[in-house]
């Protein structure tokens, strides 16, 4: 019954999807079909998930269809049920929002074929977490990426979104060749794609390639530094709504990836945990290192994504190790750290992504440089904003710090076990240093993005400008940003709905694993509540004071200078530039500065760019040594039909020969 | 423990803290050979401010008038965490380490917000300082807590606390010794004393914290400075109850032991202050290094 309705759903999406691109007059009508079906797949998905999480039962189905080797074999868990919650939840609401954002789009965009793209990524993004056929995994999989690719080339005149579109479409493609190998290797002779029937890889040796395929394929949806490059470009290039949609939960389905497969692997080793924990630390350090001198909002959010997946790494470095070394405590701690996280940061940034969309609808830039005193403008959509933006940094009481604190628990937990072994004691510091470390360095980005976007006075007459966005879409940016507080403050409770994936992953009994969790979070929601008491008193004794004393306004104080303008406040450059200093090797920023050579110049030029390090160094390389190789290649290739024939007549008398010795 | 104990403890620490700075100031001028300022100049200075009306830039929102109150609000709840000489704090609990540490990085956040609020360019310099800082210091603060977790195998500063000093080895005792030199750089980075950043100059240029707060006055000022003062004492009873180690064995005879060498913490930063120059900026990373060194030698040293 309840797969029926989840079938029904993605059924709906897709064929709905589809009759919208077909609309012969697309503009209102085309954002109005879609959003309905958005509306109606997430009714259908979300109430059987959240029945299936509550009950924390697995149900499965199996359709008659016949593809070679596949089948399709559906199953939904309370892992699954856990990340179709968080898929229909924030494309429903992302779809909200777009309702309005498209508005300025209409008329010279086909909106049908948006929605229908935007549809059908969430269709396949729902199969994604319930196939459980190879091929039909994979077949998903695509529909996600490709569905994807289309909706960040939306405006596709421009040259860089082309630019990243290609960039995005590679990575998607090198991650399915991983995946397409992976499930191979793991069906092995029998030739039986179904999950289920996949037996346990025979040797540590397969297991352990079988785990590096997975680690390519999966991370490069997630974002693991080195493979992370597309989403610097693919965020900033799509519309608002479809990168909080693809960084909020698409990346996600990489996790999910991860979590599927890992078990079928066989029982887990000593160095996957520990591949884990430093793609984790490396991702999210680095990811917060290089979003810190981004000047695009859109970009540098995107770098966060990268920070965020590594957190997430963290926590399930530590499921892994802790798995071996016979602590299922931690490992638990780690897994539920991670699972929160997930849930945790599609809420948040989607919640950011939003926010930036309204700064780009309103001001028509997203040059942080450029903008400024936005929260006397636009006040709720600053207020918003800096919920999300505390929430990331993991400052109590949002909901950030609850699952980096369950993390951070773990690592502390190791550390503290006198039993435990070296290699454990070095991943528990691994995990607080790296914890510390991206939690000062988001903070100092999110003091910086918040406080000069929003703060200060406007730096240019498009921030000037600015006013607040529609309900229709600030609106639904309050909803998440509920969430954001809700679980934060509300934590012991909130964590119930996370257990039960986990303990489809990790099998320990239900009564032990709420009574754990407990006593661990109660005390966030009680010290919260202290602090809570606290304001409301200060407040009341500072409004008290301040009714007896007058009240005046003046300039900022600018050591006696009366006329401040707007361009002598701090930049978003300056204020980051101790910390890229500190980390110049790394970072590598670029410094153009240009000056007349005269002894009274009148202006001067200076300006950032901060590229990325693994692109310029990596990856560019790289493909240029591809280049080279196939325009040596391209000898081979005359464009006269009779020399393909010789080739192949050439080829046939090789093969001839190699077999007939 | 009894709830006297905590009443005493917590009201200490609200009525007290405010001598640490004319302690500190009193030690600095001992050092220079001046009479100095009443000890209890800051008792003063609040009570004016707490009389005066407010002054606000144009360019500010409630971001500004409500950072104060975030500011002193977490001041407040750091106190109830922090346990005094080990006895049980009044919230203590499992992970309380962290829950700290993050807590008064919501009180960083709010700061830094206000200043960049004004919109002058001084106080987002000291901004910018200030978290190019706090994000060193942050990394060592909790690296010192994991060397007592794993010295004590406790996860809460109260258990942590206890346990150093009643089980103590010749391993942990080394161990304390290395990582009371990393607090206390932590401690002088946190509170914006010098060698790290001078809470007495003038010149906007030099300062971190104080040039932060350049915009606010009345009863603004008073509660950021108040709060500046608990979050001192905050700092100075987390260090004594790890560095000082001996206990009485009745809790009111060690509250006062512990409040006795809060106090000698503010005579140590006195002498430091009069003997040391204020570090340049560009320095200042390399202190915090050299922090990090010294608490990850005492992680090695006590997991040995």
């Amino acid at each position: 019954m309840m797969i029926n309705i989840l079938l029904l759903s993605v059924a709906i999406l897709t064929l709905g999807g589809i009759s919208g691109a077909l609309l012969k007059n697309s503009g209102r009508q085309g954002t109005f079909w879609g959003m309905a079906v958005c509306i109606t797949g997430t009714v259908l998905s979300i109430i059987p998930a959240i029945n299936i999480l509550w009950t924390g039962r697995t149900i499965s189905h199996q359709l008659a269809w016949s593809i070679p080797f596949g089948s399709f074999f559906i199953a939904v868990d309370p892992l699954s049920a856990l990340f179709i919650i968080i898929i229909s939840f924030v494309c429903a609401i992302c779809a909200a929002f777009g309702v309005g954002y498209l508005k300025d789009y209409e008329g010279h965009k086909n909106m049908g074929v948006t929605w229908c793209f935007y549809n059908l990524l969430f269709a396949s993004m729902l199969l994604v977490v319930m196939a459980r056929n190879g091929v039909l995994f994979i077949m998903a999989w695509e529909g996600m990426s490709l569905s994807s690719f289309f909706l960040v080339m939306f405006e596709h005149e421009k040259q860089e979104v082309r630019q990243a579109g290609w960039t995005y479409m590679i990575a998607a493609h090198f991650g399915a060749g991983c995946l397409i190998a992976l499930f191979v290797l793991l069906a092995g002779s029998d030739i039986n794609l179904d999950f289920d029937r996949m037996a346990w890889p025979s040797s540590p040796f397969t297991a352990g390639v079988l785990f590096i395929l997975a680690l390519l394929g999966f991370g490069a949806k997630a974002g693991f530094i080195p493979l992370h490059v597309w989403l610097p470009e693919a965020h900033p290039a799509a519309p608002s709504h479809v990168s909080a949609v693809m960084s909020g939960v698409m990346i996600k389905t990489g996790i999910y990836g991860l979590l599927r497969v890992i078990p079928m692997l066989g029982p887990p080793e000593l160095w996957w945990g520990y591949t884990l924990l430093i793609i984790g630390a490396t991702s999210g350090i680095l990811g917060v290192l290089f979003a810190l001198p981004q000047h695009d909002l859109k970009r540098l959010l995107a770098y966060h994504s990268i920070e965020n997946i590594g957190i997430i790494c963290l926590g399930l470095g530590l499921w892994l190790i802790g798995t071996v070394t016979q602590h299922p405590f931690i490992a638990v701690l780690g897994l539920t750290g991670g699972l929160l996280h997930v849930c945790n940061h599609s809420i948040f940034k989607s919640l950011l992504f939003l926010g930036a969309g309204i700064v780009k609808h309103a001001t028509h830039t997203l040059d942080i440089d450029r903008l400024g005193g936005l929260q006397k403008l636009m006040p709720k959509t600053a207020l918003l904003f800096l919920v999300g933006a505390i929430s990331i940094c993991g400052i109590p009481p949002f909901n950030g710090f609850v699952s980096e604190f369950l993390i951070y628990l773990g690592g502390y937990n190791f550390i503290s076990d006198t039993a435990a072994s070296g290699h454990v004691i070095a991943a528990g510091i691994i995990v607080i240093i790296s914890l510390a470390l991206i939690g000062g360095l988001a903070a100092t980005c999110f003091t910086k993005v918040f406080g000069i976007i929003f703060l200060g006075a406007p730096r240019s007459e498009n921030a000037a400008k600015a006013n607040e966005a529609s309900p229709g879409m600030w609106f639904p940016m309050a909803i998440l940003a509920f969430f954001c507080v809700a679980i934060g403050v509300s934590a012991p409770f909130c964590i119930r709905l996370v257990l039960p994936a986990v303990r489809s992953l990790h099998h320990l009994p239900a009564a032990d694993l709420n009574a754990g969790f407990l006593p661990l979070l109660s005390p966030i929601t009680l010290v919260s509540g202290v602090l809570f008491g606290f304001i409301i008193a200060v407040t009341l004794i500072r409004r008290r004071l301040i009714s007896r004393q007058t009240v005046e306004t003046g300039l900022t104080w600018d050591c006696g200078y009366v006329a401040p303008d707007a361009r002598m406040q701090y930049t978003a450059s300056s204020f980051a530039q101790p910390v890229i200093d500190m980390f110049r090797h790394i970072l590598r920023t670029q410094r153009h500065f240009q000056m007349e050579e005269i002894d009274f110049p009148r202006q001067a030029r200076f300006s950032t760019h901060t590229f990325d390090l693994f692109r310029n160094c990596l990856f560019e390389p790289l493909f240029r040594l591809s280049d080279t190789v196939a325009v040596w290649l391209h000898r081979l290739q005359q464009g006269r039909n009779q020399l393909y024939i010789l080739y192949i007549a050439l080829t046939v008398l090789v093969l001839l020969v190699l077999t007939g010795r | 423990m009894n709830p006297l104990f905590h009443i005493l403890s917590w009201f200490s620490a609200l009525i007290l803290s405010p001598l640490l700075v004319g302690v500190i100031n009193r030690t600095k001028a001992f050092y220079g050979g001046r009479k100095g300022q009443p000890l209890l100049q800051a008792y003063y200075d609040l009570f004016k401010l707490l009389h005066k009306g407010a002054v606000y830039s144009q360019t500010t929102s409630w971001i500004f008038r409500a950072a104060p109150i975030i500011s002193l609000s977490v001041a407040l709840t750091a106190l109830l965490l922090i346990p005094v000489m080990g006895y049980r704090s009044v919230l203590s609990f499992r992970g309380d380490i962290i829950f700290l540490a993050y807590i008064l990085g919501l009180m960083r956040f709010v700061i830094v917000l206000a200043a960049l609020d004004t919109g002058s360019a001084f106080e987002g310099m000291g901004a910018s300082r200030e978290m190019q800082l706090s994000l060193l210091a942050e990394p060592i603060f909790l690296t010192c807590l994991a060397v007592l977790a794993a010295g004590t195998g406790q996860l809460d500063l109260s258990g942590m606390i206890k346990s150093l000093w009643s089980t103590s080895t010749s391993q942990t005792n080394a161990a304390v010794l290395l990582i009371t030199g990393a607090l206390i750089i932590v401690l002088l980075t946190e509170n914006a004393r010098i060698p790290v950043d001078d809470p007495t100059t003038h010149l906007e240029l030099t300062m971190i914290h104080e040039v932060m707060i350049l915009d606010y006055g009345g009863i603004d000022l008073a509660f950021i400075e108040y709060a500046s003062a608990l979050k001192l004492w905050t700092f100075s009873a987390l260090l004594i109850g790890i560095a000082f180690p001996f206990r009485a064995g009745s809790p009111h005879i060690d509250l006062i032991i512990g409040i006795g060498g809060i106090f000698l913490i503010a005579v140590m930063i006195g002498i430091i202050e009069s003997t040391m120059a204020r570090l340049r900026l560009l320095r200042l990373p390399q202190m915090m290094i050299a922090a990090a060194a010294l608490s990850l030698t005492a992680f090695i040293w006590v997991i040995k």
